[in-house]
């Protein structure tokens, strides 16, 4: 099929999305908070290694811990999302089956996170 | 624009493979990995706040040969997203390219990783008790 239109046509609106940026931004930023979040959370589990279901209820219980878990998981889910997003546009080549895998693997993390939250708050407030 | 025989570019399986592009691409495995271990933390958390019974019965599952096994890779793996992940941060700082510095900070990730996966497990067979 001849294209007629002019070489300037065709190329308008073939550009970069400009969203780029966020997201590059946004997996420095949540990498920046993974990583004393990170730290002290394998200290919390190497701590309770074995402990039974008392002993973790109380330690994820306590104000603090269940703050730093949510902010925790939020950016480790936030990060993993901007990850498999990155690795599923390097390897899918059709247009539409990138796009339904990356919003099926977005959905996916929102929803792990959002049972983490409720089951926390479910540890917090109801144990 | 596609045509069959078109020249292509030697492609991955020709070359040697080196400490700069294996640790490239565990950096992906790693990082799958962990967001696989994310959701496994996350069905330990539901069970947590399920009761005393279905945290016992994730707890033996993390107690079991396979638990532990799976465990150790996550370990590992975290050490290492985390070590080199890192190293990528001074990278994006504009630090660290020389060839030399890419080799030196490639093998410490490398060593540091693996010592913190050691002393992880360790403390937490000395925290059950065993030794």
């Amino acid at each position: 099929m001849s294209d007629t239109r002019s070489a300037l046509a065709r190329t308008r609106g073939q550009g970069a999305a400009k969203e780029g940026l966020r997201h590059w931004w946004g997996q420095r930023v949540t990498a920046l908070l993974l990583i004393p979040l990170v730290i002290w959370f394998v200290i919390g589990l190497v701590i309770h290694t074995g402990a039974d279901h008392a002993a973790v209820t109380d330690w994820l219980s306590g104000p603090v811990t269940y703050g730093l878990m949510l902010v925790l998981l939020g950016a480790a889910f936030w990060h993993g999302a901007l990850g498999l997003q990155a690795v599923i546009e390097d390897y899918i080549a059709g247009e539409w089956q990138k796009l339904s895998l990356v919003l099926l693997s977005r959905l996916v993390c929102l929803g792990l996170f959002v049972a983490a939250y409720v089951s926390l708050t479910i540890i917090a407030f109801a144990g | 624009m596609l045509s069959a025989n078109r020249p292509l570019s030697p492609h991955l399986q020709i070359y040697k493979p080196q400490l700069t592009s294996v640790l490239s691409i565990l950096h992906r495995f790693t990082g799958l990995g962990l967001t696989l271990g994310a959701a496994v933390l996350v069905a330990w958390l539901i069970a947590a706040a399920h009761g005393a019974a279905a945290f016992d019965y994730a707890q033996s599952m993390a107690g079991a040969w396979y638990g532990r096994l799976l465990l150790f890779l996550w370990a590992f793996a975290l050490f290492f997203h985390l070590c080199n992940g890192i190293r990528h941060l001074f990278w994006d700082a504009g630090f660290g390219f020389e060839l030399k510095t890419v080799y030196l900070s490639g093998w410490t990730v490398v060593i540091v990783s693996a010592l913190l996966t050691l002393g992880s497990f360790i403390a937490g067979y000395w925290y059950l008790g065993a030794f």
